[in-house]
């Protein structure tokens, strides 16, 4: 395929690899370097010389972390929060995107358009108007009031990328659970849905990761303790116990390993929502 | 009703139900679509369209967000103000400079890890997940990981490294002074960002045909002049798409810089976004920071449209 040589092929097939190596060093050395300063246990002194693997494993920044109420209060909110905004996205970009795949009505082109508009524009830039409303309308320091917020942010684009998918299955489906008498919603629950299955665990995990990492306005909407989440608690760590960076990096662990996770198992769908355009992680 | 019962029609009938149906007559009553549309629309309009609008108003007024405080209406005084503003000035600019030093970063590192994982025949999907686990990674733990790993004394990771390697002698209070704050800035967004990029070109350079390579073998094409005058132009359209949302990505860069350095010292590190925080949620001027958010997503659309305009098409699509 290559017009060299054989030996010099396989000195730049090493070459090559090791370049690789480096890079996977470069991704992975911070996290480790996290991870080993999370086990190595607590330290108000930066140890000398650092190390990417702990020299001894203890759990204690764990068990502290853990042994925080608002810690722990904090995790599961975060994941009511993720849960309860994955499935609210989920729900409302698909019924949004088949209306617009798979049905005419007045007034669609237009609607159309005025949704897309919101892709191009940064969410981060209505925090103001956003707090304000939300102020407004009694919504500040409630759970359900930041779920209602973030999901409305992704939900253009996630309409979007269903639309396409929509589009895509064929007609045929369609017509022949008309003919056996189904009505629209039977056609969408029952044949449609399951057949965009793919497209809709891709919106799902980044939704989720979206509301599980979420913290500007969750820093801004929730004041009272027993409601903060995760990336509120963590930067807290920081902030009281400045100088055990430890405890800090356990609290940073325990939110980040479910978030390796999802993207190791579902990792099929990551790429799908990465390569089909502007979502990014 | 299940997908079965649909195949069985068609088995029973022996032919396509194509025909059948008359396709000018929708099978539905026509406020169904309103059905499947509203709720999603409601809240869209609400948190979205809503308030995009109101930001505006907002913007024409001395805002006060404390009860019982009136709000003046002051006309265009926020923008002329913004405009006036040197800070604000540094902030763009900053923001600027960021979004070119870490787009050219991570398109330079992503393009070339992906044209080396493309050319690996093992592991290519290690080497994938691995580069893009900082991908996923949230941005609030690692800017605190940054903040870490650039500590000042000799047992930050940084210093550490390149005292042994004989480039710093002493070590280095990187966020003490804004030119090597930038340098940690940088640093993570590239770090953070490469592995979304070479996703992207990975699957471009995947979808190109392998024939086309061996018809350049054959002509006795170069390594680089294959790369040069064939990859690259047959991905011209993922390198614009890349380069247009990494661009859009840069100028919304915020939670690493409010973490990290917070603006400072003395706003020299300042970026938009943490400029309109600083003055709407720290200064409480809720107005001015209105105005900021609307100069800033003028020049975001701008920015995208422009680029667009400038490398083509800006197409999503990755076929060849």
């Amino acid at each position: 395929m290559i017009a060299t040589s054989g030996s010099q092929q396989r000195v730049l097939n090493i070459a090559i690899f090791l370049v690789l190596c480096a890079g996977v060093f470069i991704a992975v050395a911070p996290l480790l370097y996290m991870a080993s300063t999370a086990f190595q246990g607590i330290a108000y002194v930066q140890p000398y010389p650092p190390r990417l693997l702990p020299e001894t494993v203890t759990l204690e920044n764990f068990t502290q972390a853990f042994s925080s109420r608002n810690f722990v209060r904090a995790m599961l909110n975060s994941a009511g929060v993720a849960i309860a905004t994955t499935g609210l996205i989920t729900a409302l970009a698909s019924t949004m995107a088949y209306s617009f795949a798979r049905f005419e009505f007045r007034f669609k082109k237009f609607i159309f358009s005025a949704l897309m508009v919101m892709i191009m524009i940064p969410g981060v830039v209505l925090l103001i108007p956003q707090f304000i409303l939300a102020k407004n309308l009694g919504l500040l320091n409630s759970l359900p009031g930041l779920v209602l917020v973030y999901s409305a942010g992704p939900l253009a684009f996630n309409t979007f990328l269903l639309r396409g998918f929509f589009e895509n299955l064929p007609r045929e489906l369609e017509e022949s659970a008309v003919i056996d008498g189904a009505n629209a919603f039977t056609i969408f629950w029952r044949v449609m849905l399951p057949l965009a299955a793919p497209a809709i665990s891709t919106v799902a995990v980044f939704s989720f990761l979206g509301a599980w990492d979420e913290y500007l306005l969750a820093l801004n909407f929730l004041t009272d303790e027993n409601l903060r989440t995760l990336p509120i608690a963590i930067a807290n760590f920081r902030g009281q116990h400045s100088s055990n960076w430890g405890l800090v990096f356990a609290g940073s662990l325990t939110a980040v390993v479910p978030t390796i996770l999802l993207f190791i198992f579902f990792q099929r769908y990551f790429i799908q929502g990465i390569t089909s355009g502007g979502v990014r992680g | 009703m299940s997908l079965n019962s649909v195949r069985q029609v068609r088995g029973a009938t022996g032919r396509t139900p194509r025909r059948v149906v008359d396709r000018s007559k929708p099978y539905y009553r026509p406020y169904v679509p309103y059905l499947f549309l509203f709720p999603g629309l409601a809240l869209y309009l609400l948190w979205s369209v809503y308030p995009l609008v109101y930001q505006l108003y907002i913007s024409f007024f001395d805002w006060r967000i404390i009860p019982g405080q009136t709000s003046e209406f002051i006309g265009l005084a926020n923008y002329q103000a913004v405009f006036a503003d040197r800070t604000f000035w540094l902030a763009m600019s900053n923001t600027a400079m960021y979004a070119v030093v870490t787009v050219a970063g991570q398109m330079i590192i992503g393009l070339t890890l992906a044209l080396l994982v493309n050319r690996v025949t093992i592991a290519r999907r290690f080497f994938r997940t691995i580069y893009y686990l900082p991908v996923v990674t949230s941005w609030v733990v690692v800017s605190f990981l940054f903040v870490y790993i650039f500590s000042p004394g000799d047992g930050g990771l940084i210093n550490f490294a390149l005292m042994k390697l004989g480039v710093i002698a002493k070590p280095v209070s990187w966020l003490a002074n804004s030119g090597t704050a930038w340098i940690a800035i940088y640093s993570l967004g590239i770090w953070k960002g490469m592995g979304w990029a070479m996703v992207i070109f990975l699957a471009a350079l995947q979808g190109i045909p392998p024939e086309l390579y061996e018809a350049a073998a054959i002509d006795g094409a170069t390594e680089w002049q294959r790369i040069r005058y064939m990859t690259l132009p047959l991905i011209r359209r993922t390198i614009f798409f890349v380069l247009i949302a990494l661009m859009i990505g840069g100028f919304q860069v915020f939670i690493s810089v409010l973490l990290i350095t917070g603006g400072g010292p003395l706003h020299r590190t300042e970026v938009a976004l943490t400029y309109m925080f600083d003055e709407a949620f720290g200064d409480l001027h809720f107005g001015y920071g209105a105005a900021l958010s609307y100069v800033l997503a003028i020049v975001i659309v701008l920015v995208s449209v422009l680029q667009a305009r400038f490398f083509g098409r800006g197409d999503q699509d990755l076929e060849y």
